[in-house]
């Protein structure tokens, strides 16, 4: 499947990703209105993690064997056993938040409207992530990945 | 009057679209001029009457080792200096005005005056391990860059040049060249486009046996010039024509590089072609062209080069101008157009389009029956006995060498 | 403490309407100017520490920065500019020596954009280099004045000259001497790297080659310079080729430093030096004084690469510069590169940038002429570097004699350089003139050696489409071939010692 690769040794904690990754998810698909309007409702679902002049970007790996869809009671969670991601239903989501606290990598947070959980989706919607075409450096980069 | 052919050197480089004819016995059998008039004359609307001229070896039979100068001039007091001139560098074995049929076409010529002579002993002697040929060449260049009013347009031996502001035939016709018997004629109609005429500046360039006849423009013109001027060449006539004879003296004559060889520097194969050539080859012509850099010719042109023991011809690398070549028994041909030839010879054996960059050759068969045994050794350090297409066993060799059979 | 008068050179203009507050400005910048008020929630900035890098108005997502020229502060005069004024003001509050980095910045004519080229009409075809060959391969190095044949018994013929080592390019164009130390790591893959796809060479500069770029040896000219930083036998080996580094055009007569902060643990790995200490090189090279002493250096550097390597001689152009071209040319150097007065650097003492040296088209000019003259021009390739800005640039100096050209600023721009002129201060924003690692992480190399090979690809296809225009489809016949040159607005003198013509001669 394809995944996103993070170059730690590339990323230069712009947070850019974290700023395209909202407006990619946000209704108005628009930077200042997403950022100005809907703030309040929506997180970015990247977040750039630094130490001193280390940074990167972590996002939901799609695991092979998730610990969110197991840990998941709604089946809002689950796992696409021919294209291997992990997507999330809102509309089943009821914000127990098991996720939130399985997660090995702290990739799921809260949306700010409050009552489901928000994780990377590979920009279905759109179709291209926005922070791998977004990431002025190359940091960010998809990989076919065939295991 | 004397303003029409005041010795005038052009500012910029000349640019001139033209027609070229040669034709070769390679036995050395003499031919009149009659038929290189009539083949040149064939191209007629390649010259627009600015300029026209022939090249003749083999017709100073009885002064077959001294070394003819014909000389233009403005007036007689221009002759009365450079004479001074040139009996101060040579011993003088006979000089006569060159023999003219008045024309109406040919209109205002200068004094044509030609002189047989060798460089005094007491001259040579300054020029230490150089050779007479070399000793010519710095009187030429002398007279030519400092007199006031003479130019030296042919000094070789047993051959010579002629050449005035005309169509090429009324040119021939007003020079009686129907009278001379030589075995390798040469010819050249002009058609300038950046200069109005002057005798001086009419084709064939020739400087001791070379002469070059040329249709084309060089741009590499700028580089070539200097190139020369770093082995002593100075280019004062600003034509490409003058470059090509120069690099001819230097290659060939200087370097000792065969024809064939010193064609490759000039028109060198493309990188990759000459990637595919053999092993050897390939070494051979990468030096060559990485070394001549200076001499590469780039820009359209085809090119007669005579010289006393053959003829070469031969194209810029991408063949951007005209060059056909035929052969009947002895006889070989060389001309811009198929028609000029067919003029003249109207059954050839082979008739042929010469490749780019590709020489085509032609060559005393015996030398020494022709021009002596003196002359013969020279030449034979710069023949070469591999065929023209051997230095370059590439696709378009292999096209030319096809087309000859 | 007593008040600074030294003025903001930048305004920092932030569009409130767009701003988002996402602080992408404020972690970019390393000269602080942006802060984030966490009590008001609002980004911040401090102009007086702006450099103009232009970092932040770059990744500003939502565009809302401008970064402009101060407007002049004080009293219009012609004399007296603001420049003028600041830097006085910025040495009576320092004693210092005022730095630069880069090439000269002042207004003095650029001589190229007096140069004109040709074109082809009617009498001669131009080419169309996308349907018809156009060749730039190029050969730096010495070339005897003839080729001498040997024939066999059927007449065939065979080399008797054997050729001295050649570099062979792709595009006369190649990277001059940034050394790792003044660029940083990525910097220098990322020449490295773009050197050997399109096939021309990078300089390491004085400051060695650090084992990771050994296999890019083979696309390096190594310099030695006067302070021999990282010269051993391995580093002579691995090279196409090797450098002496006389001088340099930013700075001529002057030597380095590096400083001990920038020496860290690779640095010193790279310069053999030990780590935090200064990295000296000396003005002259004390073993050379004079010219024999150049062809000692000369001769054991071709010793010691046995005669396999071409040797290159660098200097700065200065006022004589042809009778010092002629001399190195006879001491034995197969290259001679001339850096003109435009010549970028790393840190150099303003004045100094500003005020030596002589411009790199007259140098050429002359040291061509002058080579020409004296009948040694085959025996050295010449190398023209010093500012050059485009194609049209190296067209230019390649028709009045030049081989090659070394370009320095122009590969930093393509790699994110915004010419703000600080190098010195080792914070470079775009990741190229600094060893901070927060910082050098913003080049990427696979986009760096993307950029520089699409730099020479562009420029390469201008020169073939410039020589197509003039009739020419071999760079040799391009090369010294000044009658393709046209003056306009020269006088007689500039003229002649370009040997060019004026328009319209
Ligand atoms: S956009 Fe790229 S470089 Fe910037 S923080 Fe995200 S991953 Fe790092
Ligand atoms: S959200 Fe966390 S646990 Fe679930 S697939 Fe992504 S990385 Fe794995
Ligand atoms: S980067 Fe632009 S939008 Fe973001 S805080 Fe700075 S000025 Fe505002
Ligand atoms: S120094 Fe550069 S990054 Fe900082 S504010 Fe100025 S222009 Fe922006
Ligand atoms: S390399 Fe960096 S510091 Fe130097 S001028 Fe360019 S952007 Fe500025």
């Amino acid at each position: 499947m394809k995944r996103i690769v993070a170059k730690e040794e590339y990323c230069m904690n712009c947070r850019l990703c974290e700023v395209h990754c909202l407006v990619s998810h946000s209704r108005s698909k628009d930077l200042i209105k997403a950022f100005r309007q809907e703030r309040g409702e929506i997180v970015p679902r990247i977040t750039v993690e630094r130490l001193g002049a280390v940074s990167f970007a972590v996002q939901c790996r799609h695991c092979d064997e998730p610990a969110c869809v197991e840990a998941c009671m709604t089946g809002a969670l689950s796992r696409d056993p021919v294209t291997g991601e992990v997507t999330h239903d809102p509309q089943r989501c009821v914000g127990c938040w098991m996720c939130v606290m399985v997660c090995p990598t702290g990739a799921i947070r809260r949306d700010k409207s409050g009552h489901v959980a928000a994780k990377c989706d590979l920009c279905l919607e759109t179709g291209t992530p926005a922070c791998v075409a977004n990431c002025p450096n190359e940091a960010l980069v998809i990989e076919e990945d065939n295991d | 009057m004397r303003l029409l052919h005041r010795k005038q050197f052009p500012t910029s480089k000349d640019i001139s679209g033209c027609a070229i004819s040669g034709m070769m016995s390679e036995i050395g059998a003499p031919m009149s001029g009659e038929a290189i008039i009539r083949s040149i004359a064939n191209m007629h609307d390649r010259s627009n009457g600015l300029g026209g001229g022939f090249a003749a070896y083999g017709i100073y039979p009885e002064m077959r080792d001294r070394y003819a100068l014909h000389v233009m001039y403005d007036a007689i007091d221009d002759k009365q200096e450079t004479e001074r001139l040139i009996s101060r560098w040579c011993t003088v074995y006979g000089d006569e005005t060159i023999p003219t049929r008045p024309s109406a076409l040919v209109r205002h010529p200068p004094i044509l005056h030609r002189y047989f002579v060798n460089i005094k002993p007491e001259v040579m002697e300054r020029f230490c391990d150089e050779t007479e040929d070399d000793a010519i060449v710095d009187l030429v260049m002398t007279i030519n860059n400092e007199s006031k009013g003479g130019f030296v347009f042919s000094s070789g031996k047993n051959m010579g040049v002629f050449k005035g502001v005309g169509f090429p035939e009324d040119i021939g016709e007003f020079y009686r060249l129907d009278e001379y018997q030589a075995y390798i004629w040469t010819s050249h109609g002009r058609f300038p486009t950046n200069t109005t005429g002057w005798w001086g500046g009419a084709h064939p360039f020739s400087l001791l046996d070379w002469s070059v006849v040329h249709n084309g423009e060089i741009s590499s013109y700028g580089i070539n010039k200097r190139y020369l001027d770093n082995f002593g060449y100075k280019c004062a006539l600003h034509t490409d024509t003058e470059v090509i004879a120069y690099l001819f003296d230097l290659l060939v004559r200087k370097h000792r590089l065969p024809f064939e060889a010193a064609c490759l520097a000039m028109a060198p194969p493309f990188w990759p072609q000459l990637e595919r050539l053999p092993e050897t080859r390939r070494e051979l012509a990468r030096t060559l062209r990485i070394v001549y850099g200076g001499a590469l010719l780039n820009g359209p042109f085809s090119v007669l080069v005579g010289h006393s023991g053959g003829m070469v011809g031969f194209n810029d690398r991408t063949k951007l101008r005209p060059m056909v070549g035929a052969r009947k028994g002895d006889m070989v041909y060389m001309a811009s157009e198929e028609g000029a030839i067919r003029e003249v010879c109207n059954d050839p054996e082979v008739v042929w389009h010469a490749a780019g960059g590709v020489p085509i050759m032609a060559h005393l068969k015996e030398p020494e029956k022709v021009i002596g045994a003196e002359a013969t050794a020279r030449l034979k350090a710069h023949s070469c006995k591999l065929p023209a297409g051997a230095w370059q066993e590439s696709p378009r060799a292999g096209r030319a060498a096809a087309s000859v059979q | 403490m007593s008040k600074r008068l030294v003025q903001a050179e930048f305004n920092v203009e932030r569009d409130p309407e767009r701003c988002i507050q996402c602080q992408v400005c404020v972690r970019q910048c390393s000269n602080q100017v942006h802060a984030y008020d966490e009590e008001a929630e609002q980004v911040t900035c401090d102009e007086a520490s702006c450099v103009g890098c232009q970092r932040c108005a770059t990744l500003c997502p939502t565009g809302a920065i401008t970064i402009k020229k101060a407007p002049p502060d004080f009293a219009p005069d012609n004399n007296w500019t603001s420049d003028v004024i600041q830097n006085i003001y910025r040495q009576a509050e320092t004693g210092g020596v005022l730095l630069s980095a880069m090439g000269n910045d002042t207004a003095k004519t650029s001589w190229w954009d007096n140069i004109l080229l040709n074109a082809s009409q009617v009498t001669n075809p131009s080419i169309d280099p996308l349907r018809e060959p156009m060749e730039l391969t190029t050969f730096l190095g010495a070339k005897p004045n003839a080729v001498e044949l040997s024939f066999d018994d059927q007449g065939g013929p065979s080399l008797a000259t054997k050729l001295a080592p050649q570099l062979v390019l792709s595009t006369p164009i190649m990277f001059s001497a940034m050394s790792y130390g003044a660029i940083s790591y990525n910097a220098f893959e990322s020449l490295a790297r773009a050197a050997g796809q399109y096939g021309t060479f990078a300089n390491s500069g004085e400051g060695g080659l650090h084992k990771d770029f050994w296999p890019h040896g083979p696309n390096m000219i190594v310099q030695v310079a006067s302070g021999r930083f990282g010269v051993d036998i391995d580093y002579l080996k691995v090279a196409a080729a090797v450098e002496i580094k006389i001088g340099q055009g930013a700075k001529p007569g002057i030597g380095g430093h590096l400083p001990g902060e920038k020496v860290d643990e690779r640095i010193s790995q790279t310069r053999m030096i030990p780590v935090g200490s200064d990295a000296i090189s000396p003005a002259p090279h004390h073993d050379i004084y004079s010219i024999e002493d150049l062809r000692q250096l000369i001769y054991s550097l071709k010793e010691a690469t046995r005669y396999q390597k071409p040797i290159s001689v660098k200097i700065a152009a200065v006022h004589n510069v042809a009778a010092i071209a002629s001399g190195i040319v006879r001491a034995g150097a197969d290259i001679v590169a001339i850096d003109g007065y435009k010549g970028g650097t790393g840190a150099a003492p303003t004045m100094i940038r500003n005020n030596v040296g002589i411009p790199i088209e007259f140098a050429l000019a002359a040291v061509d002429d002058r080579l020409r003259q004296e009948g040694i021009r085959n025996q050295a390739s010449v190398v023209a570097c010093g500012g050059f800005r485009s194609s049209a640039d190296v067209v230019k100096a390649i028709a009045l004699g030049a081989d090659a050209v070394y370009i320095g600023t122009a590969a930093l721009v393509a790699l994110g350089c915004h010419l703000c002129q600080k190098c010195y201060t080792g914070k470079c924003n775009w990741g190229i003139a600094t060893q901070d690692p927060y910082l050098t992480r913003r080049l990427n190399p696979d986009i760096g050696a993307r950029r520089l090979v699409n730099l020479l690809r562009g420029w390469s296809h201008e020169i073939k489409e410039m020589m197509g225009g003039m009739g020419i489809n071999a760079i040799e016949s391009l090369r010294g071939n000044r009658e393709h040159l046209r003056g306009v607005g020269l006088s007689d003198r500039e003229l002649s010692i370009l040997g060019i013509k004026a328009a319209g001669e």
